[in-house]
């Protein structure tokens, strides 16, 4: 198999399960528990979220802490354009809103990106990682502080002044209120769809291919002429617009949203996704964002213990996962299903050369 | 006069981050991880100090034994049953470990003392509130203990690390733990020695951060536990007048930032700050410039 059928394969596999899925769910909606089905439009949010902070983590290689911060900005940013279509302009149609608004998010999110991002990559390593986080925690403080408001067709936008005219949108701590609850499962697969078709298609590019570069290698990647900055930039702001409208679609799920909502834990949690479905994978991602964002209701008859049993299963994956004793045993099982076709491909598979790591897209 | 009084508090709380990022920066000067769950080892410390005062009747300073004693435990069983299969590993996944870990000790906080605030008793620091200036700045007793902790825990680190073989080992660890490795230095020792430093100085930072501000939670530690870590980024991570330095300023920043420009911008303010300080040094105020190898 060359490399470029591996792709094709690769990316059919993780186009047709997820269409599978969605073809289930909407096949199956009339017989989910009611918990169930509420979990369904934000494990659409936590994928596009995973699926495109792996773009920042495991492709551009930059570990990022605040990639709830875009989402909180697409959350706002889509709830205000929404109430303001709403009350400013009469604007009925729900679908056409909630396009509008994941477009405003991931707008607001992607300007957000680019101010963020010329500072932030200039930096390396964990420097880069704690300068994200307090991006994130930047973003949140301020958020606190925003209040927006509807008077006649016109927008207006407080910064610590809560006496605003009109209809109140924004509420600073409070968050938004009221919100008209329009995302719909379907806009979530769309939405899947749209990132999967934006980040699969940029990896396998001529952009792509230079992002892993300055990954792989930053001072070759420099020496061949490569504009490291500028590629890095493509992945965070590729990445923020996504979480932004995603963060869209979040926020207008919910009937109140606060901006505590969107703290450094739900960062760490989306990393987890990525790392737990490995560094790099899209598909990986896509999984494990939907195990974990359930794997709290499943666990829901331990109770008490669910959330200590969630931080266990952590650690044991990575510990299984990453130490030699184990991955050799993992190593030996995957062995076993390979052995039976090796002779057959063992020449083809001699020019192509395994990457390590599971950092094959 | 009310400009000094904000002054002190802020080297006050400035104190207690810097004790807490001792413990990140030793950590990372010598494993080379982020160790997420210190924050969570603060709330443990705090925990046991306010039980064995409240429920056990001891006083001050053997609450404040014992608290180091379970966290220096617990630093070291963390580190051997969590980080230590991982040495060899990428630092992404001894990240989600640390971070798995945090989630641990937060839920079995939850579990063991309940999610209802307790208020931690004021009996813990002895010493009475001075006042200067016929009452015109007063500093309180905590203030006092948190400032000349940090003096002390700082002047017996640094001899501890200049002077000691074992600070000596760990010096050589985090200059090059293969090399150290080879000069038949036990690296797995010195790591362990350093996390207990480190949990036995979260210890103290709890009990001084719950006598500061005496709501006593699962949560507590961490968002102390992120500024910490930010102070030690601030101030170089891996050096240890660094983090003492960037802890300060972290705390005076914070108070002097919520006093005059607004105080629901308080963090805003500090991580602005911390922004602003690497784009201009980007490995921290003390930071060592790395060149990098081709």
């Amino acid at each position: 198999m060359n490399a470029k059928r591996k792709k094709l394969i690769y990316n059919s596999v993780t186009f047709g399960i997820v269409i599978l899925a969605y073809v289930l769910c909407s096949s199956l909606y009339g017989s989910m528990s009611r918990s169930l089905r509420g979990q369904l439009i934000p494990i659409c949010c936590w994928i596009v979220m995973a699926v495109s902070l792996n773009l920042v983590v495991g492709i551009s290689g930059e570990l990022s802490l605040g990639h709830a911060g875009f989402m909180s900005l697409g959350a706002f940013s889509g709830i205000v354009v929404s109430g303001w279509m709403l009350n400013g302009f009469q604007m009925e149609n729900e679908i056409l809103r909630l396009v509008i608004a994941m477009a405003a998010g991931g707008l607001v999110a992607g300007i957000f990106g680019v101010l963020i991002g010329i500072p932030v990559l200039r930096l390396r390593g964990d420097y880069l990682a704690i300068v994200t986080l307090a991006f994130g925690e930047i973003i949140r403080n301020v958020m606190n502080c925003v209040y927006a408001s509807v008077e006649g067709k016109r927008l207006v936008l407080g910064f610590l002044n809560p006496s605003l005219p009109g209809k109140l949108l924004l509420n600073g701590p409070n968050g938004a209120v009221s919100v008209g609850k329009i995302a719909t499962f379907g806009a979530g697969f769309i939405l899947i769809l749209v990132t999967l078709t934006v980040v699969l298609n940029l990896i396998n590019s001529r952009t792509g291919r230079a992002i892993m570069a300055t990954r792989d290698n930053r001072i070759a990647a420099e020496s061949v002429g490569i504009n490291v900055t500028k590629y890095k930039m493509i992945a965070f702001v590729t990445a923020a617009v996504l979480a932004g409208m995603a963060g869209a679609l979040y926020g207008l799920n919910y009937s109140t949203l606060i901006p505590g909502k969107f703290k450094f834990d739900q960062s760490i949690n989306v990393l987890v996704f990525v790392v737990l479905g490995g560094i790099g994978n899209t598909l990986g991602s896509v999984i494990s964002a939907t195990v974990l964002t359930m794997l709290p209701e499943l666990l829901r008859e331990f109770s008490d213990y669910r959330m200590l049993v969630y931080a266990l299963l952590l650690i044991a994956m990575m510990l299984i996962t990453n130490t030699p004793a184990s991955r050799a045993v993992l190593n030996n099982v995957k062995g076993m299903f390979r052995r039976r076709n090796l002779h057959q491909t063992v020449q083809a598979t001699q020019g192509t050369g395994k990457e390590k790591g599971g950092r094959q897209p | 006069m009310i400009f000094l009084s904000n002054l002190v508090n802020g080297i006050s709380l400035g104190s207690i981050y810097a004790v807490i990022a001792l413990g990140y920066t030793m950590v990372y000067g010598i494993a080379k991880m982020l160790n997420f769950a210190h924050g969570d080892v603060i709330m443990v410390g705090a925990y046991v100090a306010f039980c064995a005062m409240q429920y056990w009747g001891l006083p001050p300073a053997a609450a404040l034994l014992i608290a180091m004693a379970v966290c220096t435990v617990l630093g070291i069983t963390i580190e051997s049953l969590a980080y230590r299969p991982l040495r060899q590993a990428a630092s992404l996944a001894v990240l989600i470990t640390a971070i798995g870990m945090s989630y641990l000790l937060q839920n079995l906080a939850l579990l063991i003392w309940g999610a209802n605030p307790k208020s931690f008793p004021s009996s813990m620091i002895v010493l009475p509130t001075l006042s200067l200036f016929g009452g015109g700045l007063t500093i309180s007793g905590v203030t006092l203990v948190a400032i000349l902790a940090n003096l002390l825990i700082m002047l017996v680190l640094t001899t501890f690390i200049n002077r000691t073989k074992m600070g000596k080992a760990m010096r050589c660890v985090s200059e090059d733990r293969g090399a150290a490795e080879l000069m038949g230095i036990n690296v797995n020792r010195t790591i362990s020695a350093t996390f207990a430093i480190g949990s036995a100085l979260a210890a103290i930072a709890g009990v001084l951060l719950c006598s500061a501000y005496p709501v006593l939670m699962p949560t507590t530690g961490s968002m102390p536990g992120i500024k910490a870590f930010t102070a030690a980024v601030f101030g170089g991570i891996g050096s240890i007048p660094g983090a003492m330095i960037g802890g300060i300023l972290l705390g005076v920043i914070e108070i002097l930032g919520k006093a005059y420009i607004s105080t629901e911008l308080g963090d805003a303010i500090v991580f602005a700050v911390l922004i602003i300080v690497l784009l201009f040094r980007p490995t921290g105020l003390l930071g060592r410039q790395v060149r990098e190898k081709v």
